[in-house]
């Protein structure tokens, strides 16, 4: 299926692009989408960084199932740092 | 109850925002005021830039007060965000809280700004003399084998933008 990410800020420019559409797998899982977005754009984070990823302005874990109409964002990390309310400091 | 969020790229100013809260049954109003700073490590910063995810920031900002209200007790809440370029020494975030006795007031005006600086999508940009960053990015610098830092990768070619 094709899933089209939109990026913002660090990501955004890195990407040199605002939104993007990737082929992935129908069932295909948040973690499937960020190994294609990391093909298409090698330069989005170094490979040790973990990229956190909105769906449908949620934020969403890694095992995630999508959606062809999920609203998906990539976020990269915001001023304090992101944490989640179940307690893991980062996604 | 008064509750009010706002994302906006025009200039803000606090009245506005503490007048929403106050209440005759409040007899406190906590306002914190986020103003954009001239310096990063010793560099002169020029500007800054901020920038969101309006939607999920709306959501989230929502979140907020309604954890403000389950936690604390307080309902009157005012949160707003400016976006865009933004000068030194103005006003980027505004959070005014009122309750009727001060303790509530300051807790979760505290509180507020600290789950907003961890749970909102809105980004901010230094751009100081000979450079720019994106702060709170520092882990996404690439390095190169030898642990030097590398040149910023070009951005690829734009697509579907």
């Amino acid at each position: 299926m094709e899933i089209s990410v939109r990026f913002f800020a660090l990501y955004r420019e890195r990407a040199g692009c605002r939104e993007t559409t990737v082929s992935v797998s129908s069932n295909a899982t948040v973690a499937d989408l960020l190994v294609a977005v990391r093909e298409r754009f090698p330069h989005l984070a170094p490979p040790e960084v973990k990229i956190v990823v909105a769906v449908n302005e949620e934020y969403a874990e890694p095992e995630l199932a999508l959606n062809p109409r999920d609203d998906i964002c990539l976020i990269p990390p915001v001023s304090g740092g992101l944490f989640t309310p179940g307690g893991q400091d980062r996604l | 109850m008064s509750e009010m969020i706002l994302i906006t790229e025009q200039p803000l100013n606090p009245e506005e925002f503490t007048s929403r809260v106050r209440q005759d049954s409040n007899g406190a109003v906590v306002t914190f005021l986020g103003t954009t700073r001239d310096s990063f490590e010793g560099k002169r910063v020029i500007h800054l830039e901020y920038e969101a995810y309006e939607e999920m920031a709306y959501r989230k900002l929502e979140e907020i007060c309604q954890e403000l209200r389950a936690e604390f007790g307080v309902e009157d809440v005012a949160i707003a965000h400016r976006i865009g370029p933004v000068d030194i020494g103005q006003i980027s975030l505004v959070v005014a809280v009122a309750s009727p006795h001060r303790k509530e007031a300051f807790f979760a005006c505290h509180e507020a700004v600290n789950r907003l600086k961890h749970i909102v999508p809105i980004w901010k940009k230094e751009v100081f003399e000979g450079g720019e960053h994106w702060v709170s990015c520092e882990d996404h610098e690439f390095h190169g084998h030898a642990g030097h830092a590398v040149s910023e990768p070009q951005p690829a070619p734009a697509d579907n933008d």
